[in-house]
């Protein structure tokens, strides 16, 4: 019965990551149908722009809970400036070209990122500052981190605020209108460029604080840990129903959940082939996820 | 349980359609004689479109049954029902973009070829005669339709009328028993129309075929039409020979609307 | 082509093939090339057979997969395997050794076969759920097959897990590399002049209207499928018997997918020419930036991802867009006489309209 707890606290951690980066991807493809495969890279970078700051401010053993905020925030700066970029100088371009031109664009800014991050930062994993200190509470014999109960805590925060935002602002409404349809939005005076810049600036970020947050946790860093992660969240995001933000939550957290459930068996070896099944699975299955509706060609 | 009439070619049984909680299609009969010109009218919205799609298997009916040539199309691929003899033509044209005016005519005739790919791999004499003869249909076929001099032409470079041409060329190339043609006339100016009514006849004759057309152009239904069906908000409403449809007060009123 | 010519034919390109061999694994008098040459020569053919067999299920069949390597790492492993665990005992039925001779004649050929059947059974399996779905679904869905593929190859202890096959026996020489290629690009060839290869293309232009003429859409869409995933077996097990053996699944994943990739986008997808072009400038290209890629692990990555983006952007249909570079091309063009007594349609001549084509009008 702990055991069982365990794994399920320890899933909701895992799949909380899941979760934050998943919203991005689910968030771009709403606008822009377009499966934003660097963003997993974006969450690298995050981790990367913390690490930087935080040893620029020498927080490498002083850890204090209010400069970890202020790192966390200039990351999410830094990476929302990236997402802008990103989207501007290679999405931008091939918008109105068919689907797959976008798709293959997107996969070459993602290997740009990987690849390029190994000649910029060396592909040796970096250590990051211990920022804040670790605590471990224990509940009747389940044990959590704080840096684990924070990114739970964080994500939860982070899907309600999106919620707002989407439903109950004025660049929500904007961005509901653009994902209808981009050229009537266009029409009806929408600044639509802004629209997806917004969009892409708040994806990056929250991918940026999900990299500082497992970093915190998981202090290894290095330039392809957004691959596999990206990859899943992306599954994620599809298993929620992609477009959906309740959708990109409840799907984190399923797959974080299956992860560490296999990891506990003797088939551990194959935890990184499930998110990959279950994504199969769901797309032959039920190709609008959980949450999704599905749209039918017109003949 | 085979067609009751031998001379129906096809014959539409208390079809029903929906999309959720939309009727698109409701308990349509339609019995179509084989070699006539029919033609299936009805204001915007009326349904006339889901007809051709159920027909072609496109959507599977709600409820009901599709019989064709005295079998029963229920459950076909719009494939199986091409290999059965239902060949069709598309309201917003769908070419193949990429290829040029042969190759669409040449694709269509996929049916009529043995299709074997181990021949075509090896590149066997049997591949390579059949080849010969796929080609020379198709240049047959573009011929009758005046295109022959743009069959190296991308298809979609061609103008909208040609372009319409070309579809129907593309139809018969699947060598059908019953046509389909949805909106022939659209786009078309009052002279291309009346050419386009000498062609349909004139195709109905030569390939000794069965049409069933949409078509909002009341002159070129008119005009042509042996038997019309009217439908609207999915329901039938008036079947009979031009003269009679125009006389229906059902009819004018659903085009009219009530004052 | 009558039968004579064509086995003439065949007798020719397998002789030119030996010659090739026998000058770059051996060498002729005292000329010797330089085996690091000799390398680059190999893998460009192996690269030719990867991208143009890709070219098939992505170029011409229009269905976008990013699971190549899966496939390659399939035929690779099961082709490997019959060599390593019964190459001796097929070689004896003959009376010799897979290294040399007739043993490593038979050898050969029943491996490729094996890691032929076994891809385009992978391919099989793989194909029938996943073509259901289109454009980035498929592609993400291939990848996934991909990647659990190598998961699955990575648990396999009898071919060397996580460290690779190392038990591989060098036996892929230039001869089989080229003519592994050559035989590709003649069925490929093949494939797009026939009735299948129409059908293909009309999947790929407009799948809905391929269907009203009566193409079986999803069983050509997986028969492509399972022909492309074969083909990139033999090229995987062409790979993995190569001297000094590759076979890792860390070298098999997605990344060696989207390399294949990028060799048929530089070439132009849908055209073989192309992807030989392409599989051949992107194979050499980075072997002269191997000086850099020492000093900065990753830069042949970075150049691949920066001549995918800047391609999508500036250039999306590659070098020879779909065109093939071929005999035809200084041949004339144009249609053929007319059939005398071709009986012909009233047709309407006079001011034919031109307007867009796909407006949309009454659902």
């Amino acid at each position: 019965m702990e055991t069982l707890l365990q794994q399920i606290i320890n899933g909701l951690s895992l799949g909380a990551i899941y979760a934050l980066i998943a919203l991005g991807y689910t968030m771009v493809y709403g606008v822009l149908r377009l499966i934003n495969f660097a963003h997993g890279d974006v969450y690298m970078l995050g981790a990367f722009a913390g690490y930087f700051l935080a040893n620029a401010l020498g927080l490498d053993g002083h850890p204090s809970v209010f400069w970890a905020i202020l790192v966390t925030i200039g990351a999410m700066a830094i990476c929302a400036a990236i997402g802008v970029v990103i989207e501007r100088f290679a999405y931008k371009p091939v918008r109105h070209h068919p689907r797959l031109t976008a798709l293959i664009t997107a996969i070459g800014v993602s290997l740009l990122l990987e690849y390029g991050g190994q000649v910029v930062f060396g592909a040796t994993p970096r250590f990051f500052p211990q920022m804040i200190e670790s605590r471990t509470y224990a509940l009747g014999g389940v044990q959590i981190t704080n840096q684990n109960l924070l990114i739970i805590v964080v994500a939860v925060i982070v899907m309600f605020g999106l919620e707002y935002i989407v439903h109950r602002t004025r660049i929500g409404k904007a961005m509901r209108a653009t994902s209808y349809n981009l050229s009537v939005a266009k029409l009806m005076g929408i600044n639509t460029d802004r629209v997806i810049a917004f969009t892409f600036a708040l994806g990056s970020a929250l991918a940026a604080a999900g990299g500082v947050l497992v970093a915190l946790a998981i202090p290894r860093i290095d330039p392809l840990m957004g691959l596999m992660t990206g990859l899943k969240a992306f599954v994620a995001a599809v298993l929620g129903g992609i477009g959906s933000i309740p959708g990109a939550m409840v799907g984190g957290v399923l797959i974080g959940l299956m992860e560490t459930g296999l990891s506990a068996t003797a088939y551990s070896t194959y935890r990184d082939a499930v998110a990959f099944g279950v994504l199969i699975l769901i797309l032959i299955v039920r190709p609008s996820g959980i949450f999704g509706s599905s749209v039918v060609e017109k003949v | 349980m085979a067609s009751p009439v031998s001379s129906v070619l096809l014959d539409v049984r208390e079809v029903t359609r929906r999309f959720g909680g939309l009727t698109a299609v409701k308990h349509l009969n339609l019995q179509v004689a084989a070699g006539t010109l029919y033609g299936l009218i009805g204001p915007n919205g009326a349904g006339k479109t889901t007809v051709f799609n159920l027909l072609t298997g496109v959507y599977a009916p709600s409820e009901g049954d599709i019989w064709f040539d005295g079998r029963r199309m229920h459950g076909q691929r719009p494939w199986q029902i091409a290999t059965h003899g239902i060949a069709r033509t598309f309201q917003n044209i769908r070419l193949f973009a990429d290829m040029t005016v042969l190759e669409n005519v040449m694709t269509a005739q996929h049916l009529r070829t043995s299709q074997m790919i181990g021949d075509a791999i090896i590149g066997s004499r049997r591949h390579h005669r059949e080849e010969r003869e796929t080609r020379d249909r198709a240049r047959h076929l573009l011929a009758i339709f005046g295109l022959e001099a743009l069959a190296d032409e991308p298809a979609t470079s061609l103008p909208y009328g040609s372009q319409r041409r070309l579809e129907i060329a593309r139809a018969l190339a699947t060598s059908p028993k019953l046509l389909l043609l949805d909106e022939p006339a659209a786009g078309m100016n009052p002279q291309e129309s009346v050419a386009l009514m000498d062609t349909i006849r004139w195709i109905r004759d030569e390939f000794s075929l069965t049409i069933l057309l949409v078509e909002h152009n009341m002159k070129v239904v008119m005009g042509i039409c042996e038997t019309i069906h009217v439908i609207d908000h999915g329901e039938s409403i008036a079947t009979g020979s031009p003269a009679d449809i125009q006389a229906n007060p059902r009819v004018i009123e659903a085009y009219l609307g009530v004052g | 082509m009558p039968i004579g010519r064509k086995l003439l034919t065949i007798a020719i390109v397998l002789a030119a093939l030996a010659a090739m061999n026998q000058i770059i694994e051996y060498g002729v008098g005292d000329f010797r090339i330089n085996p690091y040459y000799a390398r680059i020569i190999s893998l460009v053919g192996i690269n030719i057979t990867l991208a143009v067999s890709l070219n098939l299920i992505n170029g011409l069949a229009g269905q976008f997969s990013i699971g190549h390597a899966g496939f390659m790492a399939v035929g690779g492993y099961a082709a490997t395997y019959l060599t390593v665990y019964h190459g001796a005992a097929i070689a004896a039925t003959v009376g010799g050794t897979p290294m040399q001779g007739v043993g490593s004649l038979v050898v050969m050929t029943a491996s490729l076969v094996t890691g032929a059947v076994a891809a385009g059974l992978a391919g099989l399996v793989v194909g029938i759920p996943s073509l259901r779905l289109k454009g980035d679904y498929l592609a993400i869905v291939t990848l996934g097959f991909g990647e659990i593929i190598r998961v699955i190859i990575l648990n396999i202890p009898a071919v060397g897990g996580a460290t690779g096959f190392t038990a591989a026996l060098p036996i892929t020489n230039i001869f089989w590399i080229y003519a592994v290629a050559v035989l590709t690009i003649v069925i490929v060839r093949n494939i797009t002049q026939s009735t299948f290869g129409r059908a293909l293309g009309a999947i790929r232009s407009d799948e809905i209207a391929a269907e009203a003429m009566g193409v079986a859409t999803t069983r050509y869409k997986v028969l492509a499928f399972v022909i492309s995933a074969a083909l990139a077996g033999v090229a995987g097990g062409l790979w993995g018997q190569l001297f000094a053996n590759p076979l890792n699944p860390q070298n098999l994943n997605f990344v060696k997918s989207i390399e294949v990739i990028v060799m048929i986008v530089l070439g132009g997808i849908g055209s073989i020419t192309g992807a030989v072009l392409g599989a051949t400038t992107l194979t050499i290209l980075p072997e002269a930036l191997r000086t850099f890629d020492q000093q900065f692990p990753g830069l042949r990555m970075v150049l691949y991802a920066l001549l995918l983006i800047l391609l999508m952007i500036f250039r999306p249909d590659g070098i020879m867009g779909r065109r093939e570079l071929s005999l035809a091309w200084f041949r004339r063009r144009g249609g053929g006489p007319g059939q005398p007594g071709t009986r012909v349609a009233p047709l309407a001549t006079a001011g034919t309209a031109t307007r867009s084509t796909r407006d949309e009008g009454d659902g």
